[in-house]
């Protein structure tokens, strides 16, 4: 009887360590799947009718046209980078300001509710922050300004960075909590006052850290979509300004892609752009894993 | 020493998080556009019956300006007869028209008629002719801030407006000046492609041949245009005359300049001098049967036709 038990659990198991490992692989492949489909899709007009000096160079996007069909993302290219640059500009800074004010400043308990609270920041759904951006900060932004219309790069910009906020928030507070308290003390013992224990000692430590907090905040932003497919204005011109409406590619890709027909040129144009953008966000990605990898080189020589 | 054990740590934290926001950053973009591919891969169901369930689902997909209507053609229908219910969905009508060559709806509404390529493709997939039904009209209303004193325009200036290479940029160069609008630039509001009105408006206003000027701002529904257009002084935008407010102001449009303009009503609808005016279209792919061809004629029928005029457009039956 005990013999017998044995076995069935050791059969059981057996299938559970199978069923975890097959569970691991299936992201894997979900991702190359995931990867080489849309590829796929491209790969037809890349191969063939893909002129790549038009396609980043030229502003004019007419994927609709009757006359005349052009393709040219460079306006778009220009959009989703200024919205993710000044979005980077806003969130930075006050993401810094509030890791350092919870790890260093904050009481216990306040701590707690402050995390919990920017974590429920992440919580709110892209298209609820579109909306906001529609309907609340656009009246505001052509009052304030006095712009012609307030949906625009600020706009965009404002929503995305309180949409990043978390991430690098909780990405910089880890790092600065993970500087070994030692290194605190040690400080103190000198006598510096908390501002340069800040400024001179825990910051330059957990620099990779945060630095890693900011590129993925980038990352994230240039992903979004539904906020700002609403909040930028979707027009397609290169801004002059942080009053100027723009169009991301994010946005393009969701407005365009499901009245298109399946194969057609402007399908395939839209899944470049997919590529395009996914190899940004790799590349950011990649850059943010070598910058947090380079500590354990460094790690390693001393 | 101490370094090194900061580091280890460090990285051990950093990993995880990293892990986690690595694949929620790039898998995001990517799982949209396959979801999406996927989706209109699958050419397959929305039969008209379903047999494990009592009540037969009409899916009824398209028009934005339309959208409204659908809806309260829905819900009217259901008091009527509780036995059907219909899903009703926006999009545009593209969108609408893609839904139906694809098998994903059963009756697509329409601010625009199907193109002749269109009707072959839907032929095509499912071996029968798309079947057209005219439902009502709709005046396409161009609108502006209520603060506007703008009146009137000739489809010529339209044209020069939200024309590509048009000449008219600012509110000055029409002899205006608006209230609210110091820049006065003039904000346009225009349409996704995938809309029949955007569509409708280049064929109508710009004509075949010639695009949108770039850096309009495109609007994902009727709703919003109007929306848009209330909130900014600046602005001007096309939208069906269903989704007219208080809050703007509706222009009327003559054929040429120094021609009579007519504004967007029913009579100037009827009697046609309204010159951007159009049907509002039903398509069913094949002659529509059982349910389906019910909820039609129910629509076409004088209560449907009731709710066309309630819902701010122009009935059949007027």
């Amino acid at each position: 009887m005990q013999y017998q038990r044995g076995r069935w659990s050791r059969v059981i198991e057996f299938l559970i360590e199978w069923l975890i490992r097959i569970s691991g692989i299936s992201a894997i492949l979900f991702v190359f799947g995931i990867f080489f489909f849309v590829f796929k899709e491209g790969a037809g007009f890349l191969v063939t009718k893909w002129k790549p000096i038009e396609f980043f160079t030229s502003v004019e996007w007419y994927p609709t046209s009757l006359s005349n069909k052009r393709y040219g993302i460079l306006a778009i290219i220009a959009g989703s980078a200024s919205v993710t640059l000044l979005a980077m500009m806003i969130a930075i800074p006050f993401s810094l300001g509030a890791a350092v004010f919870i790890s260093e400043f904050c009481a216990p308990k306040l701590k707690e509710v402050l995390k919990v609270l920017i974590e429920f920041l992440a919580a709110i759904p892209s298209v609820v922050w579109g909306f906001i951006g529609l309907m609340i900060m656009n009246p505001l932004i052509i009052k304030i300004f006095n712009a012609p219309i307030g949906l625009n790069v600020l706009n965009g910009g404002i929503i995305l960075a309180l949409m990043s906020i978390p991430i690098i928030v909780s990405i910089s507070e880890d790092a600065l909590k993970a500087v070994p308290d030692s290194y605190r003390e040690a400080a103190i013992a000198l006598g510096v006052t908390k501002w340069q224990m800040i400024y001179r000692v825990l910051i330059p430590a957990a620099k990779n850290g945060l630095l890693a907090g900011g590129l993925l905040g980038v990352g994230r932003s240039i992903g979004e979509t539904m906020a700002v497919l609403l909040a930028t204005g979707h027009a397609v011109q290169i801004p002059n300004g942080p009053l100027d409406s723009v169009r991301t590619l994010t946005a393009t890709i969701a407005a365009e892609l499901g009245e298109t027909e399946q194969g057609a040129d402007h399908w395939q144009v839209l899944f470049i752009i997919g590529i395009f953008l996914f190899s940004i966000t790799f590349v950011i990605n990649l850059i943010a894993y070598l910058v947090v990898k380079g500590i354990r080189i460094q790690a390693g020589d001393s | 020493m101490f370094l090194g054990n900061f580091n280890n740590q460090l990285i051990k934290k950093m990993k995880l998080k990293h892990m986690k926001q690595l694949a929620r950053n790039s898998s995001s973009i990517l799982l949209g556009l396959a979801l999406i591919g996927c989706g209109s891969n699958n050419t397959s169901q929305t039969a008209n019956q379903n047999s494990s369930s009592s009540k037969t689902m009409i899916q009824n997909a398209g028009s934005d300006t339309m959208v409204n209507l659908a809806q309260a053609w829905a819900e009217n229908y259901a008091k009527v007869n509780s036995e059907v219910s219909i899903e009703v969905s926006g999009g545009g009508s593209g969108t609408g028209i893609a839904a139906l060559i694809n098998g994903t709806t059963d009756i697509a509404n329409c601010s625009r008629a199907m193109k002749a390529a269109e009707q072959q493709k839907a032929k095509d997939a499912s071996g029968k002719d798309p079947k057209e039904y005219i439902m009502g009209y709709d005046a396409l209303a161009v609108y502006v801030h209520k603060d506007c004193p703008l009146e009137e325009l000739s489809l010529e200036q339209l044209a020069e407006i939200y024309g590509e290479n048009g000449t008219i940029t600012k509110w000055s160069e029409l002899g205006i000046t608006i209230p609210g609008c110091t820049s006065d630039e003039i904000i346009r509001v225009s349409r996704q492609s995938s809309s029949g009105t955007f569509a409708y408006f280049r064929e109508a206003v710009l004509g075949e041949e010639r695009d949108y000027k770039l850096g309009s701002r495109d609007m994902h529904g009727s709703k919003e245009v109007v929306e848009l257009v209330q909130n900014t002084p600046c602005a001007i935008g096309y939208s069906g005359m269903g989704y007219a407010t208080p809050e703007v102001k509706m222009l009327k449009i003559s054929k040429t300049l120094g021609a009579e303009a007519y504004a967007p009503n029913v009579e100037n609808t009827i009697a046609k001098t309204y010159p951007i005016a159009r049907p509002l279209f039903v398509y069913s792919l094949g002659e529509p049967e059982g349910a389906l061809k019910n909820y039609v004629d129910w629509c076409l029928g004088p209560e449907g036709q009731r709710i066309v005029n309630d819902s701010g457009y122009v009935s059949l039956t007027n």
